[in-house]
């Protein structure tokens, strides 16, 4: 394909992505982000896939078979952990303002200057082998798509003006200086380029995914074929088994590890995922959606390895598979989106990844210097700003041309895969430091610093300088030497470690000795201040994110001065803004002594501008600290501590008063029905009982004012009113005893016997069965029965059964059969109570067992009864755990039926 | 003032002792006097009756005293018996009640014998 058309199409697609930079801002500004949602915020964590692995993993399988998919597992196996860490991450981040991973250590270990230095040295020397990679495949996917490998064209990779990945560089450094550093953001947000490193991620995985596509289902009839076909030819066929190997094993391990810590802390993934982080909450659905997106992206990469051994020649660079393949079987618009793909993996990784290193770079390297020179004390650090941003200008265009020399005299030696690994072990040296920092409270600076420096040695020591002698730029001998010429310094077998890949002994002795000095280290000494205060901010975090401006050790500073200090840093148009932005929470305008609040926003402000170690050097003179000892403070901590379970408890406590609230109030319900029942009962009693008095009276008046009344007269009237006071008597001793029944709630452990009851309530009731001359009979089939009622209750209950039967029962010729069975399946009893009156019509038969219920006997009068007695029969015979019910049939009388379990003394058996 | 004897009154109420006070006071005061036990029975009796007064239970099982009340007053024939409420409910609200269906007199229980005699001799001199 014709370069000045890939050229030309390189250059729209970087316009394009700039315009939807643009776009991305355009729309934050006008508070509709783009990339306030958790897609577009997983698509931004897909910058972790770079050229690495868009060509690498290709080039890797090619060689090892499955041993690539350890750097996509790393991360997806770690998911659940790195939701964790992440959370807590950004969390801490947020609160401090912290815009990078070396401040993010720095921070944690009091703020500290050197920490932040050698965390920015290690990253720089990390991650400039890295970016030459993606410098690499871009000049080799460019040379493969325009077919330029004759010596006699334009380009010409020995001269300097001639090589076209000089002229890339150049374009990558102006676009990600038009990315970020357009202005100085005290948060260091840049919403238009995670809008355009989402687009990038798709674009690279739809190319990806085409290029699979193509692979498997054009040149081959599917994923089986290509399997298969792999699995025959001897070239292949141990690409397709998996090998049980000692030695692969540990690589394996090493790259898992080395991968689930770099999609954590490089500096480009700690950006996306950290700094530009929209919402805490997006991190969960990330935990799934960048896995998915990993697997989307890795899962072509066998199948296009093998393809590209079994139909590309032989000595076809296996990394570059991807885009022989289409090119190979004439597919150039193919090739053209593969190489765009491509592209855009590289340009994401450099833009991010430098924008990052040149904020730590000026941050927590340069500006910790610069603010101690002399010309930075006299001119008072005017427009500071300005000058920052230029320093970010600058510190890209080096560290551009540092990978670039990288690339030159190294990188192009190597596949992409090995110099990432190198990379990955580098950021390895961080992840001590930073989840110690973040988990363990005794972590502390000297510990820190020792791990760090001693694990970057090692790593320094057994990855880059070896690389230097293989590439022969330090004498070959080295290697299989050692350092000084001592067997047991050979750097790819340190300590006489045999057996071990390069990495996986890199990964060994770099952590054994950074993890061990960090525990010892911090185990043996002591804590400052600083450290323990900021330690406590980033293990109990949760502490502190709740509670907003939470201050343990207080601070004072003249409003005046700090409103200075911020326009002289920031320029005054931002101080300004920044300062309206506050306003509202000043709490008092007049006083020239800064709350906490106030304080901490400038602090945090200059934070997220100059780094945490920065803006304490520019605050320090401005800012007058209480002076408190380590113990102090300790007890300061454990006080905060305190206050916060005690909000906790509080807490806690609120929520058991509305649930006590809520339940007294339905109580209160309750009880207001219950009061509405009982003034209803009250009404019926008092109707009850004036009934009789009023009969009383009238006769008892007659019988005072009438001097001629006859004496069977006179006896009529007494007669009537000793009935009727009968009648009161027994009403009053049966709403008493309802009133009981009421208030009990049951009334276990009393027992009686049935029969002898039924013959006592017999016994009582013997005048009145004489007296109507009734036929009456009682059956019993087992004298023995006992029930679980006391025998008063149980006496009523037979009284009250037995005076019904004699009320109700035929005037003329009443039969009452009374009968005691036992059925022994239901261990219960069943006592009938038969009589031959009258039919109990319908509308009874579901209020007879009801309060004042009175059912109308014979034809004319009502009876005679309170209404209470079947009542009180049903609530006696329920508290023994009974049923008391009835059957009535027109001419055959009606029966009451007793359902008693029988009383059991010893209740286990 | 015309003679007690030839008005008929009708007692309507539940309670058998009560109804047979009632009965002794009545034709003490030389009224003809009826009786009945329930509702139904009332209003089957009031159309052949035409009683000049009718003393009413209000709570009764089956049809209460409001409701024979109001029959009465629907019945044209019938607008010449005067009803006097006797019951045991005597709250404001039971007595409005017991106007509102058309009596002409309302007494609660217990009463006394002089006064609902007087009662009822006043109710029938005001309507006669």
């Amino acid at each position: 394909m014709d370069a000045g058309i890939v050229i030309l199409i390189s250059l729209l697609y970087l316009i394009l992505l700039f315009g939807i930079a643009i776009y991305g801002n355009k729309m934050s500004k006008a508070g509709q982000s783009i990339v306030n949602n958790p897609l577009v915020y997983s698509l931004s964590l897909a910058v972790y896939c770079t050229v690495w692995t868009y060509y690498g993993s290709v080039g890797r399988a090619a060689e090892t078979g499955l041993g690539f998919v350890a750097v996509y597992l790393g991360p997806t196996i770690m998911a659940p952990i790195w939701y964790m860490v992440m959370r807590k991450m950004i969390l801490i981040s947020k609160q401090l303002r912290v815009t990078s991973i070396a401040d993010f250590l720095s921070s944690r270990y009091g703020k500290s200057t050197f920490i932040g230095v050698i965390t920015t040295i290690i990253l720089v020397f990390g991650i400039i082998p890295y970016i030459s990679i993606q410098l690499k495949a871009i000049g080799y996917s460019f040379d493969l798509i325009t077919s330029q490998n004759s010596s006699n064209d334009f380009w010409d990779s020995s001269t300097f003006y001639k090589d076209k990945v000089n002229y890339f560089t150049i374009l990558l450094a102006v676009f990600t200086i038009l990315f970020g550093t357009r202005s100085l953001d005290p948060n260091e947000r840049h919403e238009g380029l995670i809008a355009a490193i989402a687009f990038e991620s798709i674009v690279k995985l739809i190319a990806f995914l085409a290029a699979g596509i193509f692979a498997v289902y054009f040149l081959y009839d599917g994923l089986a074929d290509v399997f298969t076909q792999g699995a025959i030819n001897p070239i292949t066929s141990h690409l397709v088994t998996l090998k049980t190997n000692p030695a692969s094993a540990t690589n394996w391990f090493w790259v898992l590890v080395l991968s689930a810590v770099s999609v954590m802390f490089l500096p480009r993934q700690f950006h996306v995922s950290v700094v530009e982080n929209n919402n805490v909450s997006f991190v969960r659905q990330a935990s799934w959606l960048f896995p998915l997106y990993l697997f989307l992206i890795s899962f072509f990469v066998l199948p296009i390895a093998l393809a590209g051994k079994l139909s590309l020649p032989s000595g076809s660079e296996p990394d570059m598979f991807v885009l022989s393949l289409p090119l190979f079987h004439g597919y150039e618009w193919l090739a053209l989106l593969v190489y765009i793909g491509g592209f855009s993996a590289a340009a994401s990784m450099v833009v991010v990844s430098v924008i990052s290193l040149s904020i730590m770079v000026s941050n927590n390297l340069l500006m910790p210097f610069l603010l101690k020179t002399r010309t930075a004390a006299i001119e008072g650090y005017a427009l500071l700003s300005d000058r920052l941003l230029y320093i970010r200008r600058m510190v890209i265009i080096i560290i551009l041309f540092l990978a670039y020399g990288f690339y030159k005299s190294v990188s192009s030696n190597f596949p992409l895969v090995s110099i990432g690994l190198i990379s990955f072990t580098a950021i390895l040296q961080l992840a001590p430091a930073v989840l110690g920092g973040m988990y363990w409270s005794r972590a502390n600076k000297k510990g820190a610093i020792s791990g760090l420096l001693a694990g970057f040695f090692i790593w320094f020591i057994t990855l880059p300088i070896p690389t230097l002698a293989e590439s022969g730029i330090i004498s070959k001998s080295l290697l299989s030497d050692g350092y000084f010429s001592i067997s047991w310094l050979r750097p790819y077998a340190l300590f006489g470690l045999e057996n071990v890949d390069h990495i996986s002994n890199a990964c060994i002795w770099s952590m054994i000795f950074n993890i061990g000095l960090f525990v010892v280290v911090s185990l043996l000494t002591t804590q400052d201040v600083d450290e323990l205060a900021q330690g406590d901010i980033y293990v109990h975090i949760e502490k502190y994110s709740n509670t907003p401006d939470m201050e343990v050790i207080r601070r004072e500073a003249s409003v005046q001065k700090l409103k200075q200090l911020l326009i002289r840093y920031l320029g005054s148009s931002k101080a300004r803004y920044l300062l309206k932005n506050f306003d509202g929470a000043l709490s008092d305008k007049n006083a020239d002594n800064a709350s906490q609040e106030f304080i901490n926003y400038i602090e945090k402000t200059l934070t997220g501008a100059f780094g945490s170690a920065s803006a304490k050097l520019l605050l320090s003179t401005d800012i007058r600290r209480q002076s408190v000892t380590l113990e102090q403070l300790n007890e300061l901590l454990n006080q905060t501590k305190d206050i916060l379970e005690y909000s906790q408890a509080l807490e806690e406590k609120t929520t058991e008063l509305t649930k006590t609230t809520q339940e007294l109030a339905a109580v209160n319900t309750q009880l207001k029905q219950l009061d509405v029942l009982k003034a209803e009962f009250i009404s019926t009693v008092t109707h009850e009982l004036r009934t009789p008095i009023t009969s009383i009276r009238s006769f008892a008046q007659m019988m005072e004012k009438k001097e001629d009344l006859l004496p069977e007269q006179k006896k009529e009237f007494l007669g009537i009113i000793l009935k009727e006071c009968d009648r009161i008597k027994r009403l009053i001793n049966q709403v008493l005893e309802v009133e009981k029944i009421d208030a009990e709630v049951d009334a276990l452990g009393e027992s009686s016997s049935i029969d002898s009851t039924v013959r006592l309530a017999l016994s009582r009731l013997q005048p009145q069965i004489e007296e109507k001359n009734i036929d009456l009979s009682y059956q019993s089939s087992d004298s023995t029965i006992m029930v679980n009622l006391a025998e008063d209750k149980m006496l009523q209950v037979m009284l009250n059964l037995l005076s019904n039967a004699l009320k109700f029962c035929d005037p003329q010729a009443g039969i009452i059969r009374v009968t005691l069975d036992r059925n022994y399946a239901e261990n219960a009893t069943y006592l009938k109570v038969y009589n031959n009156g009258q039919y109990i019509s319908e509308e009874y038969h579901n209020k007879i067992f009801e309060k004042f219920t009175k059912v109308k006997d014979g034809n004319l009068a009502k009876p005679e009864g309170s209404g209470l007695g079947l009542y009180i029969t049903r609530k006696f015979v329920e508290q023994a755990g009974g049923k008391v019910s009835f059957t009535s049939s027109e001419n055959e009388g009606t029966t009451f039926i007793l359902n008693l379990p029988i009383y059991n003394p010893f209740p286990g058996k | 003032m015309m003679s007690n004897a030839s008005k008929i009154i009708l007692i309507v109420d539940d309670e058998p002792n009560i109804v047979l006070a009632l009965k002794y006071l009545m034709e003490d005061a030389g009224f003809v006097v009826h009786c009945c036990y329930d509702g139904e029975t009332a209003i089957e009796m009031v159309t052949n009756l035409l009683p000049d007064l009718i003393i009413l239970d209000v709570m009764m099982p089956g049809k209460d005293g409001y409701s024979v009340a109001k029959y009465i007053r629907n019945q044209s024939t019938l607008d010449k018996t005067a009803i006097l409420f006797l019951t045991a409910k005597g709250t404001p609200q039971d007595k409005m009640e017991g106007y509102d269906s058309g009596a002409e007199s309302y007494i609660v229980k217990p009463f006394d014998n002089d006064e609902i005699v007087t009662r009822v001799q006043e109710v029938l001199q005001i309507l006669f």
